[in-house]
């Protein structure tokens, strides 16, 4: 599965990043292959607004069937929901440990955003 | 308990408890302007210990003329584009001037048929798309600076937003993060932020994951009017507000009548500030009004007293929330 | 001939000018609150109710139908309004300016537009004063094209008065433009001085002839007098600094009507309002996006 960790770094050593619309980067890690990349989320950091929206299409393209993050906002919930994308907020830690949380059930998929717009 | 633990466990801020550690930010708003806001805010930032101070009414920013800050680094601030017609390659299709939906393709002069107001031009890209001639460019938009400084109270970020720039908050947010970085690079407990006024993007983008808002208003019907307006800004993002009404001896029916407006609203009275003139001739000394001393200054250190108290989530006599 | 009162630094007395003018001025007057954040003109003049209208933004529509996600309505919005994600394409209208693009670049036509309302414009009368005010809901986001709204339900003769917004930004801008005339309000203090300066430079640049009124004058000091003299500008009439004024202002009275000595000088500023020559032949008027849109 191509899983999408928020992150503050491109490693998977790096600190999860709690925003998902104006995170500093994106890893995706494939599940099945340990395959890793990273991107930037240079389209929602500049973004006067709609960076949720902005961020969703970018891990979209990049293949993400899963997002793990600290908090989603609903205009992101809505297109990441769109997108067919599984949301699971709340976590912490690095971008390993973040996966690990998901591997083990620890981390609670997400029916809604968790909070409000511009939160971050 | 640190005021950071004490806030954490008593405010019911969605989210925020759980993440990293966050520095507490008070926005001190107003709604209408000239209800006195910034002469606060200056005023608490000299009684608050290990402040970092955020000046987010960055569409006319006069914190720091009472501040007087050292500004060690400038930085611009670049949002959005603007559309540019090359006139050389310019054919006078005028399908610029029909798409434009903000009236910002006028008339040129001499041998410009079309030109196009930036100050109107909203960056929308519609006419760059569809010039048959491809003879519109598209650069990105210098919308002002903002400065990290240094001032006798501690840290200060602010900025310069510039004429006719889109207004959307981002530029309050910027500074909003930079303050953020600045308190926990110094290691201090609270981040004030002066706020802009209105209700609009700018007031939104610096309410939004504050720990609290202070509405600081007056005892007028326009001060009243605002205040609802506000209130119901910060209660649609469920961040606890607090008010206090300056000036408040001009008119005595209004400010008890404007109390009980904010209490209808959920908000807590911290509590209310004399009319004086000292407060103008602080501003005129470019020093703070607790500086100064005063009626105002006694009120002022009063209503800081219990915001903070308010913060913590503790009582003061006469007032529970 | 359109005259805005406008002011760098909010709470000099915009409103207070804007009112009091209208009122001092001879004939039918249109007075326009376009301050939609926080309209107050209302508050100081009983007016009977007239009109409401809300007022919104022309948003996209997608017909899923005829939509084959090619992304170019995605790829040209500059807000992030429009996007393709998973098997569709996804309209968030509350980012969406309104500029009607992704409608037009649709290669499948598959885009219409709906209004998506934003605010009311209020239209209301007290005597010889014509109001129309523009109120934003709480919550939203764009305010130029409300205030574009108000604008274009302006009169094309008679005097027509703006209470503009606060500040040097769009919102100011989209309030200002195409006046004959811009009456800055200032107080004599520092902040009042700084947001003047400002406010000059704005409309300096909007090629529109200015002058100022000093609020509350004789309470802080004599720096905007030179800094006007300096730039030679005009100071049309200064309101003492008088405790009755503020409580008057505070209860929501006119200040023509409750203190002594105020009409006089607001009847100055009418005057010397009524002389200004019009310089705005030929400018664009504003157009309601409700015509645009049909």
């Amino acid at each position: 599965m191509k899983v999408v960790v928020t992150s503050m770094g491109e490693g998977v050593d790096s600190e999860v990043d709690p925003r998902f619309g104006r995170a500093s980067k994106f890893v995706l890690v494939d599940t099945e292959t340990s395959e890793t990349t990273s991107a930037d989320n240079s389209a929602g950091v500049d973004a006067t607004h709609g960076a949720g929206v902005q961020a969703a299409e970018t891990i979209s393209r990049l293949g993400a069937e899963c997002l793990i993050t600290g908090h989603c906002g609903p205009k992101a919930f809505r297109a990441l929901q769109a997108a067919g994308i599984e949301v699971y907020t709340g976590a912490s830690g690095t971008v390993t440990e973040a996966i690990e949380q998901l591997r083990s059930g620890d981390l609670q998929r997400s029916g809604g955003p968790d909070v409000g717009g511009h939160w971050g | 308990m640190s005021t950071r633990e004490s806030l954490s466990a008593s405010l019911p801020v969605a989210g925020i408890q759980a993440v990293r550690a966050h520095v507490p930010e008070l926005v001190v708003i107003s709604g209408k302007g000239g209800t006195g806001k910034t002469s606060v805010v200056a005023s608490f930032a000299v009684l608050a210990e290990d402040v970092v101070v955020a000046d987010c009414d960055v569409d006319a920013a006069d914190l720091h003329l009472v501040l007087a800050p050292e500004i060690l680094e400038t930085h611009s601030f670049v949002s959005g584009h603007e559309a540019v017609i090359r006139q050389g390659d310019c054919d006078a299709s005028g399908t610029c001037h029909e798409v434009c939906r903000y009236g910002a393709v006028i008339a040129g002069e001499g041998s410009s048929a079309f030109v196009i107001d930036p100050l109107a031009c909203e960056g929308c890209g519609v006419c760059v798309e569809l010039c048959p001639s491809r003879a519109i460019d598209f650069p990105e938009r210098d919308c002002g600076e903002w400065f990290l400084s240094t001032t006798r109270m501690g840290p200060l970020v602010h900025a310069r937003l510039g004429i006719a720039a889109e207004n959307s908050g981002k530029l309050v947010s910027i500074v909003r993060n930079e303050a953020r970085n600045a308190a926990a690079g110094n290691g201090c407990s609270m981040i004030l932020v002066d706020g802009p006024p209105g209700i609009g993007c700018p007031v939104i983008a610096a309410v939004t994951g504050a720990a609290g808002v202070l509405v600081v208003t007056e005892p007028t019907v326009s001060g009243a009017h605002d205040m609802d307006r506000v209130l119901e800004l910060a209660a649609h993002f469920q961040i606890p507000a607090a008010v206090c009404v300056n000036r408040w001896d001009i008119n005595p029916e209004g400010a008890e009548s404007i109390e009980a407006r904010a209490r209808n609203h959920g908000a807590a009275i911290v509590g209310r500030i004399r009319y004086d003139a000292a407060v103008t001739r602080a501003q005129v000394e470019g020093r703070t009004v607790v500086e100064l001393g005063g009626d105002a200054a006694d009120d002022i250190r009063v209503v800081w007293d219990r915001v903070q108290r308010w913060m913590e989530g503790s009582t003061f006599p006469g007032e529970e929330f | 001939m359109i005259v805005a009162i406008a002011s760098g630094k909010g709470g000099t007395g915009k409103t207070t000018v804007a009112v009091n003018l209208a009122l001092s001025l001879s004939g039918n007057v249109q007075l326009l609150d376009c301050d939609v954040e926080a309209p107050n003109v209302h508050l100081f003049l009983e007016a009977q109710p007239e009109g409401r209208e809300v007022v919104g933004i022309p948003v996209p529509v997608v017909d899923a139908d005829l939509c084959n996600q090619c992304g170019e309505c995605s790829r040209l919005c500059q807000y992030n309004a429009i996007a393709v994600l998973g098997t569709g394409v996804m309209v968030f209208p509350e980012l969406c300016h309104g500029c009607g693009g992704c409608a037009l670049v649709c290669p499948e036509d598959a885009i219409s537009e709906v209004m998506r309302p934003i605010g009311v414009v209020e239209e209301s009368r007290s005597g010889s004063v014509h109001l129309v005010q523009g109120r934003l809901y709480v919550g939203e986001a764009l305010v130029p094209p409300l205030i574009r709204e108000v604008r274009a339900r302006s009169c094309e003769e008679g005097v027509v008065l703006i209470d503009a917004p606060p500040g040097t930004s769009c919102s100011m801008i989209a309030a200002v433009r195409g006046s004959d005339f811009v009456v800055l309000v200032t107080e004599p203090t520092p902040f009042g001085l700084n947001d003047l300066e400002l406010a000059v430079e704005t409309v300096r640049v909007l090629g529109i002839p200015c002058g100022v009124v000093i609020n509350r004058a004789g309470a802080g000091d004599d720096r905007v007098q030179e800094y006007c003299a300096a730039e030679g500008l005009e100071i049309l009439l200064e309101i003492p600094d008088d405790r009755r004024i503020a409580e008057a202002y505070a209860r929501g009275l006119t200040l023509v009507d409750a203190i002594p000595g105020i009409r006089p000088l607001f009847a100055s500023l009418a005057a010397r309002i009524e002389a200004v020559p019009p310089i705005t032949a030929g400018y664009p008027v504003e157009k309601s996006l409700a015509d645009v849109h049909s």
